[in-house]
C-alpha cells in the first residue's frame, strides 16, 4: 500500500540552486568589484605618469625679455611611451591663448596653483587622459600664467584593463566552480539526516508507532516530535479503535449468545412444530450474522497483513496438526473422520496467522459440506511446492462455477441451507497469493472437493 | 459433571446455566475474578468455563493465575472476540480450548468431552443404569463385561436417553439435539440411531420403547 | 644613373601648378585602372626599383612618386592629405607626429619588430645611419677622426685649412637635419661644442645630403657633419678621396618610414605597397632590387641605439623648444 506523495519542488534543488545561484551572484559581484578597483588602480597610474610629464613641462617654462621659454625635456614625452604606443596629445597656453601644441585639446577647468587636474575627454575621436595644471610666471615687469594640458589615449590602459579582466574572470569562474562543488557537497551534507529518518521510517514494520529515537538536527527536530506525536495519536487511536471493535463485538455477541442459549433450552420445551421451526430460524439467523462478522473481520485482518506480511520459518504439519485438534470435536458431531496425510515436515516461511485462517476456512468449509460418518483427508506436502490439499466426500463444486467460487461473497448454488458468508474461499485464495502461491479447486473422481492451497 | 461459568452477563449465565441444567449438570456461576478464585479455591469442577471481558479484570489475567496455581482444571475460554490472534494467545496462556460466542450448546458439550478425553487420569464421570454403564467422555458402552465404543450420536442419543429414563423424546426434541440447524435431515434420520442403539442395548436390561405418535422412551425393565 | 620611366610634369597641370616638386614620376601602366601617389623624401633613383618590383605583381597599377624635402612633405600633406595614399620620409619625428595626428591607417599581421613600427601604422623599412664624410687629402697622415672629440681637435688644430670648407645642414630647412641635430644634442654636450667650432670655421648650410656630397666631391668641402652615409655609397662614381665616416662615440641612426593615409581610396594598394617596402628590405636584397639600407637590429655594436619611435620624437617639433633650440643653434654655427 505505497501511496505517492503530493510532490512540489525539491528540497535538494532548491538548496543547491540558492548555494549556486548566490556563488553566481557573488562571483559576478568579485569580478565587477576587482576589475572596477583594477580600473581606478590603472587609472591611477597613468595619472600619475600624465602628472610628471605635465609637471616637467610646466618647470622648464620660463619668462625671458618678456617671452615665455618652454625648454621642456625630452623625457617629458618619452616617459609617455606604452606597448600599445598610444597617442600623445599637448598644449601649452600662456593666459588662455595657445603658445603651442594642439588646439583642439579639451581645457579642463583650471585653478591658478592648484594640483594636477585630471579629467576624462575626447580628442580626435579617441577616448583620452588629460592631465593639466598651471604656473605664474613673475618676471621684471609682468606676470604671466602658464598652463600645460597633457592627454594620452588609453589603449594600453585598456589592454592591461582586459589582461585583469580576464584573469579575474578566471578568478571568479575558479570561485563558481568551487562554491558548486562545496554547494552540492554542503547540500547532501544537509539532506543526508533527511534521508537517514526517511530510512529508519520506511524500515519499520507495520505495527511499529514508537517515537523516533535517534539524534536529528535542530531544525529537524519540530517535524520529529510532530511525527513522533502523529504516531503516538495514531497509536492510540489504533488500538482505541481495536479496543472498539472487541468491545463492540463483545457487546453484540454476548446477548447473542444469550438468545441462542436460550432459543435453544426453550426448543426442548416446546412441542408445536411452528414454535420449534421460529426457534430452529432463529439460531439459524444468529449464527448466520456472527459467522459473517467473524470472516468480514478476518478478511479485513487479511487484506491488511497481506500488505505487510511478517513471514516466519514455520512447520505447515505442525500447523494442521494444531488445525486439526481444533476442529475435531466440531467433525465428531457429524461423525466425520479428519485424517493427516503429510511428510514428516513441511517448512515455509509464511504468516503463521494468516495460514492458520485460510487454512481453518478451508476444512470448515470441507466439514460444513460433508456428510454424515465421512472421511475428509488433508494432505500436507512439501513436493512439487509446498501445499495443503483438503478432500472431502461432500457433493463437490458445480461444475460451471469452480472458476468463480473463490470471489468475494459467492457461494456455489448447493450451498443452500448452509452457514457461511461466502468469504471462506476468497480468504484463503487471498492468502496464498500474498504468500506468492495459488489456490486450485477441483472436484474428486470418486466424488468430493478437493482444495489445493500452495505457498 | 460439575462446571463452574465466569461470565459477567447475567442473561447469557442465567442461559448457560439453564441450560447446562437441563442435561444434568451442576453449574456455578461467577461474576467477576475474585468470585471464580473463590469458587476454584473451595469446590472440585470438572470443567471452567471462563468469559474474558470481566468487571474486575482480564479473562486472561484468572487463566494465569489459575495456571500458576497447579490447578489442572481443564477451562474452555468463552470469548466475544473472533480474531486468530486472540485465539491463538488463549491457548498460549494455558487454555484447553476456545469457543467464540454465540456458541452450538452441542459442540460446547463435543468440546468439554474433548477437553476432558485429553486430560486423561481426571477422573471421569460416568452414569450407570441398571447392568449398563456409559462413560460419555470417552464414549464408551459397558454392557456386562461386553465394552462398545459408541459413534457420536450414538453417544449422545444414548446420554440423553439414559440421563431421563422413562421421559418420552419426541422424534423433533431428539433430531434438534442430534443434528445441526443447518442439516436438512429429516426426523426419520432418528430412527437409524434408535435401531444401533437398540441393537448394543440388546443383551442388556434396558431396552428403547416406540411410542407411536409420540416418540421414544428408555425403559429399565 | 636615373630610373626615370614616365614623362615628368605634363600630365597634370593642376599639381604642377601648385607645386614645384623635386622630382615627379609616373611608375607602371600607360591606361591604368587606378593610380597610388606616393609622397616622398627619398630620391627617385633609390626608389625606382622597388616600385618597378611591387607593380610586377599589381596589373593594372601605376604609382606616381612625388619627391620633396621633409619639411615640404608634413606642410603638403597636412595642407591636402586626401592627394596622397602612401607617405614616406627620413624625417621620423614628422612622420610620427602625422600618425599620432590620425593620418595613418593600421595595417594588420605585418610582421616587423615592436621597435621598427609605431601603432601599427608607421612602418620603418631602412637604417640609416648619419656620418661624417671627409676628403682624405685634409687628413695626410690618414689620422682620419673617428669621433666627434677628434673631429673638434682636428678642425680646431688647422683653422686655415677648414675655414669655409666644413659643412652641415641647415636645421632650419631640412627637416632631417633638424632631426640629426636634435638627437645629436640630447646624446651629448659634445654636439654643441661642435657647432660652435664648425661656427667658428664659417661652415656652409645644405638643404640635402646630396649637394653636400657634390660639394665634397668637387673638393669644395673637405668636411660634411652628419650626412646620409647611404647616399655616398649609391653614387656610382665616388671620389676615392672621400671617406665615410661612422662617429664611433655614438651614431645616430635614422630610420626612413612609410605609413598609409587614412583616409585612402586605394586601401588595398597602399597597404600592398607598405608591406612590399617592408617585405622586399627584410629578404635579404641586392642592392639593385634595394639601393637603401635594410633595416638592422635596433641596437648596434656599441650599444647605441637608433632614434626610437616615440612620442617624444613630437619634442622638438614643439615651437617653442624648436625657437629655443634654433636660437641656439643659429648662435653656435652663425657667428
Amino acid at each position: 500500500m505505497r501511496e505517492a506523495a503530493n510532490v512540489s519542488g525539491s528540497l535538494r534543488a532548491r538548496l543547491a540552486l540558492t548555494l549556486i545561484g548566490g556563488a553566481a551572484g557573488l562571483a559576478v559581484l568579485l569580478f565587477l568589484v576587482v576589475r572596477s578597483y583594477a580600473a581606478q588602480i590603472a587609472q591611477q597610474g597613468q595619472d600619475r605618469i600624465l602628472e610628471a610629464s605635465v609637471t616637467s613641462i610646466l618647470d622648464a617654462a620660463v619668462l625671458r625679455d618678456g617671452l615665455v621659454e618652454v625648454d621642456f625635456p625630452y623625457a617629458a614625452f618619452s616617459i609617455l611611451s606604452t606597448d600599445q604606443d598610444d597617442r600623445v596629445f599637448y598644449a601649452i597656453h600662456q593666459d588662455g591663448t595657445l603658445l603651442s601644441g594642439y588646439d583642439t585639446l579639451p581645457q579642463a577647468e583650471q585653478t591658478i596653483g592648484a594640483d594636477v587636474v585630471h579629467v576624462s575627454g575626447d580628442m580626435r575621436g579617441s577616448d583620452v587622459r588629460i592631465a593639466s595644471a598651471s604656473r605664474t610666471l613673475v618676471g621684471a615687469d609682468a606676470r604671466t600664467l602658464v598652463t600645460v594640458a597633457v592627454a594620452q589615449t588609453q589603449e594600453a590602459l585598456q589592454v592591461t584593463l582586459n589582461r585583469i579582466s580576464l584573469n579575474v574572470a578566471y578568478f571568479g569562474a575558479g570561485f563558481f566552480v568551487l562554491s558548486v562543488l562545496v554547494a552540492s557537497w554542503a547540500t547532501s551534507t544537509t539532506i543526508r539526516p533527511l534521508e537517514r529518518l526517511t530510512n529508519s521510517i520506511t524500515r519499520r514494520g507495520p505495527k511499529d508507532l514508537t517515537p523516533v529515537a535517534q539524534p536529528v538536527p535542530l531544525e529537524m527536530g519540530p517535524l520529529v516530535s510532530s511525527l513522533n506525536n502523529f504516531m503516538a495519536r495514531l497509536s492510540a487511536s489504533l488500538s482505541q479503535s481495536e479496543d472498539f471493535i472487541a468491545e463492540a463485538a463483545h457487546r453484540v455477541r454476548t446477548p447473542l449468545a444469550t438468545v441462542r442459549s436460550h432459543a435453544e433450552t426453550t426448543l426442548q420445551r416446546v412441542e408445536r412444530e411452528e414454535n420449534r421451526q421460529a426457534l430452529r430460524s432463529m439460531v439459524r439467523a444468529i449464527d448466520e450474522s456472527s459467522r459473517a462478522a467473524g470472516q468480514l473481520l478476518d478478511h479485513a485482518m487479511i487484506t491488511f497483513r497481506a500488505d505487510h506480511l511478517e513471514r516466519e520459518s514455520l512447520d505447515l504439519v505442525a500447523l494442521v496438526q494444531d488445525l486439526v485438534i481444533r476442529l475435531t470435536p466440531i467433525a465428531e458431531m457429524k461423525d466425520i473422520a479428519l485424517t493427516v496425510e503429510s511428510d514428516p515436515e513441511v517448512m515455509v516461511a509464511a504468516d503463521s496467522i494468516l495460514l492458520q485462517n485460510a487454512l481453518r476456512n478451508l476444512v470448515d468449509n470441507a466439514l460444513k459440506y460433508s456428510p454424515v460418518e465421512s472421511e475428509i483427508i488433508i494432505e500436507v506436502k512439501s513436493a512439487p511446492q509446498p501445499h495443503v490439499q483438503v478432500m472431502d466426500e461432500g457433493p463437490g463444486f458445480p461444475p460451471d462455477q469452480i472458476d468463480r467460487l473463490a470471489t468475494r461473497f459467492l457461494r456455489g448454488d448447493n450451498a443452500t441451507g448452509t452457514i457461511g458468508s461466502g468469504l471462506g474461499l476468497t480468504i484463503a485464495q487471498d492468502v496464498a497469493e500474498a504468500h506468492g502461491g495459488d489456490l486450485q479447486l477441483d472436484n474428486r473422481s470418486e466424488g468430493g472437493a478437493c482444495v489445493t492451497f500452495t505457498v | 459433571m460439575k462446571f463452574l461459568l465466569v461470565e459477567d452477563n447475567h442473561d447469557l449465565a442465567n442461559a448457560v446455566c439453564a441450560r447446562l441444567q437441563m442435561d444434568g449438570h451442576v453449574v456455578d456461576h461467577a461474576d467477576k475474578i475474585a468470585d471464580a478464585s473463590a469458587f476454584v479455591d473451595t469446590g472440585d469442577y470438572d470443567l471452567i468455563l471462563l468469559d474474558i471481558m470481566l468487571p474486575d479484570g482480564d479473562g486472561r489475567a484468572f487463566l494465569k493465575q489459575h495456571r500458576a496455581g497447579k490447578n489442572d482444571t481443564p477451562v474452555i475460554v468463552l470469548t466475544a472476540r473472533s480474531q486468530v490472534s486472540d485465539r491463538i494467545s488463549m491457548l498460549d496462556l494455558g487454555a484447553d480450548d476456545y469457543m467464540t460466542k454465540p456458541f452450538d450448546h452441542e459442540e460446547l458439550q463435543a468440546r468439554c468431552r474433548a477437553v476432558l478425553r485429553r486430560n486423561a487420569g481426571h477422573a471421569q464421570p460416568s452414569v450407570q443404569l441398571g447392568d449398563v454403564m456409559l462413560d460419555p467422555v470417552a464414549g464408551q458402552l459397558k454392557v456386562g463385561t461386553k465394552v462398545v465404543t459408541l459413534r457420536n450420536r450414538e453417544l449422545r442419543l444414548l446420554e440423553l436417553l439414559i440421563n431421563a429414563p422413562g421421559q418420552i423424546f419426541s422424534k423433533a426434541k431428539l433430531a434438534d439435539r442430534l443434528f445441526s440447524y443447518d442439516e436438512d435431515v429429516s426426523e426419520n434420520a432418528i430412527e437409524v440411531y434408535i435401531g444401533r442403539l437398540r441393537r448394543h442395548l440388546e443383551p442388556s436390561s434396558l431396552q428403547i420403547t416406540t411410542l407411536r405418535g409420540l416418540g421414544y422412551r428408555l425403559d429399565h425393565a | 644613373m636615373r630610373y626615370i620611366y614616365c614623362l615628368i610634369l605634363c600630365f597634370c597641370p593642376m599639381l604642377v601648378g601648385a607645386q614645384t616638386w623635386e622630382d615627379r614620376s609616373v611608375f607602371g601602366a600607360s591606361n591604368p585602372a587606378r593610380t597610388l601617389r606616393v609622397l616622398s623624401s627619398t630620391d627617385t633613383s633609390f626608389f625606382a626599383p622597388i616600385i618597378e618590383s611591387f607593380l610586377q605583381r599589381q596589373p593594372g597599377l601605376a604609382v606616381e612618386y612625388f619627391v620633396i624635402s621633409t619639411a615640404q612633405i608634413d606642410e603638403i600633406f597636412r595642407a591636402e592629405p586626401s592627394e596622397y595614399d602612401v607617405v614616406i620620409s627620413s624625417a621620423m619625428d614628422l612622420q610620427l607626429k602625422l600618425v599620432n595626428d590620425g593620418y595613418g591607417l593600421p595595417i594588420a599581421n605585418l610582421s616587423v619588430p615592436d621597435w621598427a613600427q609605431w601603432r601599427d601604422s608607421l612602418y620603418a623599412f631602412t637604417s640609416e645611419p648619419a656620418t661624417v664624410v671627409v676628403n682624405r687629402s685634409a687628413f695626410p697622415n690618414g689620422d682620419v677622426p673617428r669621433t666627434r672629440q677628434e673631429l673638434i681637435q682636428a678642425l680646431r688644430a688647422r683653422p686655415e685649412l677648414f675655414d669655409g670648407r666644413v659643412g652641415t645642414y641647415d636645421v632650419r630647412l631640412s627637416g632631417l637635419g633638424y632631426l640629426f641635430a636634435t638627437q645629436d644634442a640630447r646624446a651629448s654636450e659634445s654636439f654643441w661644442r661642435l657647432m660652435e667650432v664648425i661656427g667658428g670655421l664659417n661652415a656652409k648650410l645644405y638643404c640635402c645630403s646630396g649637394e653636400m656630397i657634390e660639394d665634397l666631391e668637387t673638393g669644395k668641402l673637405l668636411v660634411a657633419y652628419n650626412v646620409l652615409g647611404s647616399y655616398v655609397d649609391a653614387r656610382e662614381t665616388v671620389s676615392d678621396q672621400l671617406e665615410v665616416i661612422l662617429p664611433s662615440d655614438f651614431p645616430t641612426t635614422m630610420m626612413r618610414t612609410a605609413f598609409v593615409h587614412v583616409d585612402t581610396m586605394l586601401r588595398g594598394d597602399a597597404e600592398a605597397f607598405v608591406r612590399h617596402l617592408v617585405n622586399v628590405q627584410s629578404a635579404l636584397p641586392s642592392p639593385e632590387t634595394f639601393p637603401l639600407p635594410r633595416l638592422t637590429s635596433n641596437t648596434d655594436a656599441s650599444g647605441q641605439s637608433a632614434i626610437t619611435l616615440e612620442p617624444a620624437l613630437m619634442t622638438y617639433l614643439d615651437p617653442l623648444k624648436r625657437r629655443t633650440f634654433i636660437k641656439e643653434w643659429s648662435d653656435a654655427v652663425i657667428q
